[in-house]
């Protein structure tokens, strides 16, 4: 895709685009200007259900449809953007907020037109402590020149813009949680319903976005729903930000639009596998991803959120991690769920001593310790975290290891005294002081 | 006291949050706290609890429940080493075994013998694609060390970025 085409970082490479006049002078904040002064809030909304916009941090929920749940007549409302990424191999957000953070600025200031809220909270990660302060800059200059604050335009429209920083819970990325967290607690998900369309921050209706997802809100109202389904697919209109991580030639963010192969994704514009090795496994949607085999139908696979899901993954975030050859998948499960155990926020049992002791499992495997009996013993403990946690983190432990113990048994069982075959199996790899 | 020397930061963390939701303003509080007294310690959090209205207990819940606040004393400033799946697929546990020894340091958590550094395992800091990577949390805030997608920084440059660190 060239420059030309992209959307979520139509701004990224152009020189000092952190000041306001360089964005200004790009077509900066005219889409912000057109709503305010020309559209209703339920024309941008159309405009946003149109464009078919689906939520980019990891359901895909539609964007438009998610602003008219709001409850009716009922204020003051709130939008809330997850900037709070946290899961191992996705690093999106952060690259829009560096370099293109006016961007992201104006669609979250239409977001809040369109859910008439007159107070945005952006919700980062407390490790994107030098971008939050990079922001703050922008947020700043947006004050000066009254694009925040009162009477925008003219109109009586005002608005205001605060970021609230994170402090190290992978659970914050959860709404409800990070809802939670604003209101300065524990960030522990809440029971639903309700829900944050009718009683979110505070109790009032809010609208909780991710930052990908508003940050192509500009493009559609400046140039049309139909312009913005020029890309993507039907059912998954649009560009995505694909992150790659892992055993890739070329690790960073493509912009690409949804549809794409995972053959193009890989090959083309990650540079193919690193060291020309073979291209064993790969996980779509970060650490709780299922864990697929690669082959020729998986390389041919349209990437976009149906054509995943109909081979049984998420594209989620699309947040890509490359596994060649080389890898031993009794590794890489103890590593996703060593992240999960820490992350649980220990509300619900299933997750919380789950995760302890399908870590406990794997370590023993890893180790070399292990029985055959440990795998099944892993695969059990697994189905019973499964659909029984509030929030989809249990469910998220759970994933890879399932995928995993079903499309790469052999990975587990080499480790073990009796289920090893008859050739030595490869040394794994411990992680330091683990 | 907090309300003596900070008067005009803290004002402007509860202006962000409505009059009636002071509990909101307890997470930059404490990294206030945090960045003014180095740790978190009982009257930190009293002070946190006295400016917000919340009880001390439920402000040290908080500093419990995350990662970035810490009611201990450690080294001037925090090294924070990811290790997870995509840093540990280029590297990182071996990378940071070789960093630990370095700065003669056996284990995670511990502190150099000049009181600098105490190097610390943590979750994702979202720099998977600059593998290996840290971050370094002091009274200043939290900053990026990374590698560049097509080079990986070695451990001599992380030991010398720590040395570019000391004295400042």
């Amino acid at each position: 895709m060239d420059q030309g085409k992209h959307i979520l970082f139509r701004h990224r490479d152009i020189a000092n685009i952190r000041d306001l006049d360089v964005y200004l002078a790009h077509g900066g904040f005219e889409a912000f200007k057109k709503a305010v002064t020309t559209m209703t809030p339920q024309q941008v909304i159309d405009e946003v259900k149109n464009a078919g916009l689906r939520g980019r941090g990891g359901a895909g929920f539609p964007t438009g449809l998610k602003w008219s749940f709001l409850t009716k007549d009922s204020f003051p409302r709130y939008v809330v953007i997850n900037s709070d990424e946290s899961e191992p191999g996705t690093f999106k957000d952060r690259e829009i907020l560096t370099h293109n953070p006016f961007q992201f600025l104006e669609g979250a200031m239409i977001t809040a037109y369109a859910s008439q809220a007159n107070t945005i909270y952006n919700y980062v990660r407390g490790e994107y402590w030098d971008v939050v302060a990079g922001l703050e800059q922008c947020v700043a200059q947006l004050y000066e020149r009254g694009f925040l604050g009162e009477k925008l335009f003219g109109t009586e429209f005002k608005l205001d813009f605060y970021h609230h920083r994170g402090a190290g819970a992978y659970i914050c990325g959860e709404e409800s949680a990070l809802l939670e967290s604003i209101e300065g607690k524990l960030g522990q998900p809440r029971l639903k319903p309700p829900f944050p369309a009718d009683k979110g921050l505070y109790a009032k209706p809010t609208v909780v976005n991710n930052t990908e997802t508003v940050t192509n809100v500009p493009f559609i109202i400046q140039n049309g729903a139909a312009a913005y389904r020029q890309n993507g697919t039907e059912k998954s209109p649009g560009t995505k930000l694909f992150c790659l991580s892992g055993h890739i030639q070329k690790p960073g963010n493509v912009e690409l639009p949804l549809g794409v192969t995972l053959r193009e994704l890989i090959y083309t514009h990650g540079g193919g596998i690193r060291e020309g090795k073979g291209f064993k496994a790969v996980m779509l949607s970060g650490a709780s991803s299922v864990v697929l085999k690669v082959d020729d139908a998986l390389l041919d696979t349209p990437l976009d959120y149906e054509s995943v899901a109909a081979k049984g993954a998420m594209l989620g975030s699309a947040s890509v991690i490359v596994l060649d050859e080389t890898v031993d998948l009794s590794w890489v499960i103890l590593k996703t769920t060593r992240f999960f155990k820490h992350e649980s926020c220990g509300k619900c049992t299933p997750c919380r001593e789950g995760t302890y002791w399908m870590l406990s499992i794997l370590e023993r495997i890893n180790k070399g310790g292990a029985a055959k009996a440990d795998v099944e013993l892993l695969q059990n403990v697994a189905s019973q975290i499964q659909n029984k946690c509030l929030c989809p983190l249990g469910e998220f432990s759970v994933t890879p290891v399932l995928a995993s113990l079903k499309a790469f048994r052999g990975d587990f069982d080499a480790h073990t005294a009796d289920g090893a075959p008859k050739t030595a199996p490869k040394k794994a790899a411990v992680a330091a002081g683990d | 006291m907090l309300t003596d020397k900070y008067a005009s930061e803290i004002a402007e963390i509860l202006n962000r949050y409505p009059a009636e939701r002071r509990r909101s303003a307890v997470m930059p509080l404490l990294y206030l706290a945090q960045s003014a007294y180095g740790h978190l310690s009982k009257e930190a959090i009293d002070e946190v609890g006295a400016i917000t209205g919340v009880a001390p207990t439920d402000v040290a819940g908080v500093v419990g429940f995350y990662s970035l606040y810490h009611d201990h004393a450690a080294g001037k400033r925090r090294v924070q080493i990811c290790t997870d799946l995509p840093c540990a697929l280029r590297g990182a546990d071996a990378w940071a075994a070789e960093f630990l020894a370095r700065l003669n340091l056996k284990k995670w958590d511990e502190t150099t013998a000049d009181g600098e550094f105490t190097v610390e395992h943590v979750m994702c800091i979202g720099a998977c694609d600059k593998a290996p990577c840290f971050q370094v949390q002091d009274s200043t805030g939290i900053h990026f060390h990374e590698s560049q997608p097509d080079r990986a920084m070695t451990v001599d440059e992380a030991v010398g970025i720590l040395e570019g660190l000391k004295g400042k």
